[in-house]
């Protein structure tokens, strides 16, 4: 992996005098960091000028702030290693409000190192002053503003530290200009962290022993998983098949976990929730133990909270303590980091003289298969129009066997991508799931493509999210980073016309786009490769040269423009009460939903 | 905001919440920095709790800690959140439920007191009226003309508005309240 290439190669650095400027680079290089994202400014001038002093920090210049965070949010998804964005002050830092708060809902590890007014200025309404820790406050898990050369090089160490550590999560570092020229003496990286944070990893064993002692007792068992898992690393994904394998259950997972366990594995349902497979939300609602590993029971997971699963008993693996009976009450809560937590399990499984009750797991797995039998990701194919369905399984089948990374935006699109492309390991699919930011996809497939540069990393896109950073595709020329952008363009904001069709009397209030750039112009105007595709019959070809094209792709792919998603469990429904395809008249979708659940939304 | 109808915290289904609201007095012990309160008080704003009283000050010098005393008011699981998005905020070292450790305890609540100073300002009968009943309360006078009196009292939250309410019609000019500090009893700290 790239990213790890200047690992043997890097001097453990000294105390030392040098200038705030001068520690935030050596600080980087200290932290193992070799990518960063960012964009320059008056405020972080002198970090730029040490940045092109230097050749172990590789920085990646972006057209807007948000892109340099998303970029970093791939980056860190894709490679498990901490994201890094540099800004300036102002609108620099107010541009990285919307990537820090999507890092803080996916709890992903970004380091974001901001410049500010010299303090002698701050407060004073300055140019481009904001209060960026004022600002940046609820949306990171922590932030610093450093007044003090001295403090810089513990405070950055720190920032590391707490961002890849218990919960992963954002933070953020203002450096004031003067700070940055103040000449201090560099620390290299502590061992001890502050006495205040001290996350909690192992899980205790009490509870551990009581969550094993009720997987046995399950005659309707499920285990649900989720992003913890990606984010515990990839030996906790190795744990969850190991799990998996020895007790037989069913498995499902929210979008952020998928991958997790391999779609192709025996056990998997499909993902659950608002946009999950029958198989998955029945198994969810009639089930007798839960096993939630690393999940946060989501509201687009649950539906109606007094309809969720009403006859289970509840395992809860988190390592973060406020997630536990934050949305549903548990009744086994254990605190820890997944992998840690699973090894004590398995180990406790495996010792243990009960066994799963295999005679009733497998009659609950012949009730699973009647419910997969009704094939709820099915629709019909038309041989004049793509299917947007049809699209992404072709995409599939043409890069499953490939090295591929799958980033998406947010919408109609993003669920088809989770319903119809498969994975089979952890870190590859990356997606804005808690904030669920449109825009994301085409910087993150940046981010990824930079620490992955040899493998194929395609952007699932919709043509409404696709334009609100498009200007990246200016940054992936720049670094001939040769991101595919696979459009599925139906001309709506797709999600919003399912919606208003569903709960606003079809009435597509601004939902549709009435002057779309034409996609192949302007990947040709960005120095890049455009494709458009509108017949079934000349999707593979086109598919197979957008791989072959060693060149950023705006793919535009014309789909059905009024496809809708489901399965779908709308508003104020339970996991029971889905709405399906074949069931999905147009008079049937437009009864599903009654007065009241039009409010909730 | 009332945090009670917050439930859920979700846009996709507000349940209606059953359990009865109980206030409840939050220890918090943080590293004195800079934004620390606003992390905590954020906290409360950004997710829709209740703050009915604050107080905070450092208490260890030379470890640069504060302890912050909240009282608020939810439903004991809306309570069991706050504490636990407390504990997440990087700075704080330990969060304690006052109330919920004094049941443990076996004692009716934790030790609350209060400081008020309060001016009230007339002549005649109302101004020995007045510091007649100051003297029953165990005010204390801290300034005084001839024309008024700073009261300086100590105690329960009730008693304080107790006082407060018989000053109005004697010629009550201000108050001033430091908000409620508090303890559980015994020799266990904590």
């Amino acid at each position: 992996m790239k990213a790890d290439k200047q690992d043997s190669d890097r001097q453990p650095s000294q105390r030392r005098e040098m200038t705030g400027a001068e520690m935030v680079v050596q600080a980087l290089i200290d932290q193992g960091v070799t990518d960063i994202f960012g964009y320059p400014g008056g405020a972080v001038l002198p970090i730029y000028d040490e940045l092109f002093q230097q050749d172990k920090i590789n920085h990646i210049l972006v057209r807007h702030e948000q892109g340099a965070g998303h970029a970093a949010e791939g980056y860190a998804r894709s490679t498990g290693k901490v994201g890094v964005m540099l800004v300036t002050s102002g609108p620099g830092a107010t541009n990285a409000v919307t990537p820090l708060q999507d890092a803080l809902m996916d709890s992903i590890p970004l380091v974001c190192i901001s410049g500010q007014v010299p303090t002698s200025l701050i407060g004073s309404d300055a140019f481009q002053e904001c209060d960026t820790v004022g600002i940046t406050r609820p949306c990171t898990k922590h932030n610093w503003l450093v007044k003090d050369v001295n403090d810089l090089a513990r405070v950055l160490h720190e920032a590391f530290h707490v961002a890849k550590t218990g919960r992963p999560g954002p933070v953020l570092v203002d450096v004031p200009k003067d700070v940055q020229f103040a000449t201090g003496m560099y620390t290299p990286p502590d061992v001890s962290p502050r006495t205040s944070y001290h996350p909690r990893i192992q899980g205790d064993i009490e509870a551990i022993k009581q969550a094993v002692a009720l997987m046995l007792t399950a005659k309707r068992p499920v285990i649900y998983s989720g992003g913890g898992v990606i984010n515990s690393g990839n030996e906790a994904s190795k744990l969850l098949r190991e799990l998996v394998e020895l007790t037989n259950f069913p498995i499902t997972s929210t979008l952020m976990g998928l991958g997790a366990y391999p779609a192709s594995g025996k056990n998997w349902l499909g993902m659950l929730g608002m946009h999950g497979t029958y198989e998955a939300n029945m198994t969810m609602h009639d089930c007798d133990v839960m096993l939630n590993i690393g999940a946060r029971f989501d509201d687009r997971i649950t539906g109606r909270i007094s309809g969720f699963s009403p006859n289970s008993r509840k395992i809860h693996i988190d390592i973060d303590p406020s997630s536990i009976n934050k949305a549903v009450r548990v009744d086994v809560p254990v605190i820890g980091d997944v992998a840690h937590v699973l090894e004590d399990m398995i180990r406790l499984l495996r010792a243990s003289s009960t066994k799963p009750d295999e005679k009733a797991i497998d009659a609950w797995w012949s009730q699973i298969d009647r419910w997969r039998a009704r094939k709820s990701l099915s629709y019909t194919r038309n041989k004049d129009v793509i299917m947007p369905q049809y699209a992404l399984e072709r995409l599939y089948a043409l890069t499953k066997d490939r090295d591929t990374y799958i980033t998406t935006e947010v919408g109609q699109h993003q669920m088809w991508a989770a319903q119809f492309y498969h994975f089979e390991k952890p870190n590859r699919w990356m997606t804005s799931g808690g904030l669920g930011t449109m825009g994301y996809g085409l910087p993150a497939a940046l981010g990824v493509q930079i620490a992955h540069p040899d493998s194929l990393v395609i952007d699932i896109a919709g043509d409404a999210s696709v334009q609100m950073t498009m200007q990246e595709m200016s940054a992936a020329v720049q670094y001939e980073a040769p991101i595919k952008i696979f459009i599925l363009n139906n001309q709506y904001m797709g999600m919003v016309r399912q919606w208003q069709q569903l709960l606003h009397g079809n009435r597509l209030s601004h939902s549709y786009t009435e002057a779309l750039p034409d996609f192949v112009k302007l990947a040709e105007a960005y120095g890049g490769h455009g494709i458009r595709c509108e017949k079934p019959g000349d999707l593979d070809d086109a598919i197979q040269e957008m791989i072959d094209v060693k060149k950023p792709v705006l793919f535009d792919c014309r789909v059905a423009n009024l496809a809708n998603c489901f399965p779908m469990i709308p508003s104020g429904k339970a996991h029971n009460e889905m709405l399906l395809p074949d069931e999905a008249t147009d008079d049937a979708v437009a009864n599903a939903i009654d007065a009241k659940g039009r409010q909730l939304v | 905001m009332n945090a009670q109808n917050l439930a859920s915290g979700s846009a996709y289904f507000i349940a209606k919440e059953t359990e009865l609201p109980v206030t409840t007095v939050l220890s918090v012990l943080v590293d004195n920095e800079p934004g620390v309160l606003a992390r905590v008080i954020g906290l409360f704003s950004g997710r829709g709790y209740n703050i009915e009283s604050l107080t905070v000050s450092e208490t260890e010098h030379e470890q640069h800690l504060s302890r912050i005393t909240i009282v608020t008011r939810g439903t004991p699981h809306i309570l069991d959140q706050i504490r636990h998005q407390l504990e997440r905020i990087v700075p704080v070292h330990r969060v304690v439920d006052l109330s919920v450790r004094a049941d443990e305890l076996g004692q009716s609540g934790p030790i609350q007191r209060e400081l008020a100073l309060i001016k009230v300002a007339g002549l005649g009968e109302h101004r020995n009226e007045a510091l007649r009943l100051a003297d029953a309360f165990h005010a204390k006078v801290t300034d005084a003309t001839t024309e008024h009196f700073i009261f300086e009292i100590t105690g329960k939250g009730s008693k304080i508005d107790q006082f407060i309410a018989i000053m109005k019609p004697l010629g009550l000019v201000e108050i001033c309240r430091t908000g409620v500090a508090a303890m559980n009893r015994g020799p266990a700290g904590m």
